[in-house]
């Protein structure tokens, strides 16, 4: 039981809202050394799991070109993209990217990504849209459609990926089975994954429709006049 | 070839922290220009050297680098991109073209990944990144100090949770060296009743989607969870293992939309669009992930019977 000590310092750690890099340093050190493991080696596997996991981190690429791009105004020129569409909304942003997501991902597709495409592309549309359709989009607004950029991203990709067939969770089942000498077919376990990704896809309809809903009620009287 | 253009990647990614530190020591508006200047610079020697400093030593540095973290000295400065007026005024004369930089990075990580395997999504993304900044560099004319500078700016703005997914993996490694997940599942175990297809159905989903969040992965938590729950609880009883199998570790997946230690799919993205909460995508996700947790008892109690 001692061992899962370090379960309750990650627990309350993030509850206080301490520095997430040093509750998660603490809880790893202390569920080591009470499982008694040596501290060096601790160290150790702390460095090295570090540097092998360095590929976490190939996203730092990407931000030069990012910054650069939002210096000349992509975020400005998302917005008034999104203007020239008549009947866009923040929700059916939302909608339109986590289908194509999805489908990129049952298809096997590695394209999407948080850093790819909802900061320089979802977030701005998404924003644009709401700036068209309400005359001021409050602080508190924004930062829930940011919720709801960075969420339609983690929808498409984690419950379309199971869909095809020689994707990473399929295989895992396919070999976590095969151990426990249960065997399972990859193909077969890919299509009874197609009940849950049309599930999420129509869930994730629901909460953007919601979510156009509760923009037009905190943001209404701004609305833009048609023809106006 | 793979491992080499990584470690490149890797030295590129590494100079983008130096190139933090050295930004975060010239801004004369920064509250703790030395110690954020530190971390950055560590987390960059990391990546630079990191195949041939011992992993002890990393291991010290990490430690450094918490400590900066906890006694919250790592800060974002005072570094400004252009006014918003700029910024329009740029939007109308480069016109939908921008948009053309900001697709290649996701379309080139694509295409090396999918049709030329050998190199792989990775390399694919470093590659994208690469070919998108030389295209944004020709078509805004900008100068090149302006490649480490924004790229400074949106990693300070990033802060410290850019680290986090790196050393959730490296938690992981230790929870696994000292058998956490066997004890959580042999406590979960213990409290099912024998005999009950849909308690023991319940356990399994809400195992999976504990555990995740605990570990932030459910790939981590699925051998654990379905060898202690699974097996004695529901495979026993004849479920379709084909069924249950993938609703088991998708219903972790819906752990992984709740949790902070999945930090790459939650906390990063967070800091990424630049979030006043650090749960925000969390709080955006939880209640899409507790209706699908439900969905998966009862597809799985259905449907795997």
């Amino acid at each position: 039981m001692i061992r899962l000590i370090g379960v309750l310092i990650i627990l309350i750690g993030f509850y206080k809202k301490y520095n997430p890099i040093a509750v998660v340093l603490v809880a790893g050190i202390t569920t080591g050394l009470v499982s008694g493991i040596e501290i060096v080696t601790i160290l150790d596997i702390l460095g090295k799991t570090f540097v092998t996991n360095r590929y976490m981190s190939i996203f730092l690429l990407t931000l030069p070109v990012i910054g650069i791009l939002e210096r000349y105004g992509l975020k400005e020129r998302s917005v008034m993209l999104i203007k020239s569409m008549k009947s866009a909304t923040t929700g059916r942003v939302i909608i339109i990217y986590t289908f194509f997501r999805e489908m990129a991902s049952v298809f096997g597709l590695r394209l999407g990504g948080h850093v790819q495409f909802v900061r320089p592309l979802v977030y701005p549309m998404a924003y644009g849209a709401a700036e068209k359709n309400y005359q001021s989009v409050s602080e508190d607004a924004d930062e829930k459609i940011k919720g709801i950029s960075a969420a339609a991203e983690n929808y498409g990709n984690f419950y379309g990926q199971n869909v095809f067939p020689a994707s990473g969770g399929v295989l895992l089942v396919v070999g976590t089975l095969a151990a426990l000498e249960i065997e399972v077919i990859p193909m077969e376990v890919a299509i009874a994954a197609i009940p849950v990704a049309v599930i999420a896809f129509i869930y994730t309809v629901v909460q953007s429709v919601m979510f156009d809903g509760k923009l037009n009620q905190t943001l209404q009287k701004n609305k833009i006049e048609k023809g106006a | 070839m793979q491992s080499t253009l990584l470690e490149i990647m890797y030295i590129l990614a590494g100079l983008v922290g130096i190139s933090a530190a050295v930004h975060a020591l010239r801004d004369k508006n920064h509250p703790h220009p030395k110690e954020t200047a530190a971390f950055w610079g560590i987390f960059g020697i990391t990546f630079i050297f990191g195949k041939y400093i011992p992993g002890y030593v990393t291991g010290i540095l990490i430690l450094i680098m918490g400590v900066l973290a906890a006694i919250n000295r790592v800060k974002d400065g005072g570094m400004k991109t252009a006014d918003e007026d700029q910024r329009e005024a740029s939007a109308l004369k480069i016109g939908n073209k921008i948009f053309i930089p900001a697709m290649t990075i996701g379309v080139i990580a694509f295409a090396v990944g999918q049709f030329i395997p050998a190199l792989g999504a990775l390399v694919g993304l470093g590659l994208g990144a690469l070919l998108s900044t030389i295209i944004a560099m020709v078509m805004t004319k900008t100068e090149t100090k302006n490649i480490s500078f924004e790229g400074s700016r949106l990693l300070l703005s990033l802060g410290t949770a850019a680290i986090l997914p790196q050393l959730l993996a490296a938690l992981g490694a230790l929870f696994n060296a000292a058998g956490v997940g066997e004890v959580i599942a042999s406590g979960i175990g213990g409290v099912i009743p024998q005999g009950n297809i849909l308690a023991g159905v319940i356990a399994y989903c809400l195992g999976m989607a504990i555990f995740t969040m605990i570990m932030g992965n459910a790939f981590a938590a699925f051998a654990v969870i379905t060898t202690g729950i699974g097996m004695p609880f529901v495979y026993a009883y004849g479920a379709n293992p084909t069924v249950v199998g993938i609703l088991a570790l998708t219903a972790g997946y819906c752990g992984t939309l709740m949790t902070p230690m999945a930090a790459n799919f939650n906390i990063v993205p967070a800091a990424l669009l630049d979030t006043k909460n650090s749960n925000r995508v969390i709080i955006a996700q939880a209640p899409l992930a507790v209706a699908m947790l439900l969905t998966h008892i009862v597809l799985m109690y259905t449907l795997g019977f």
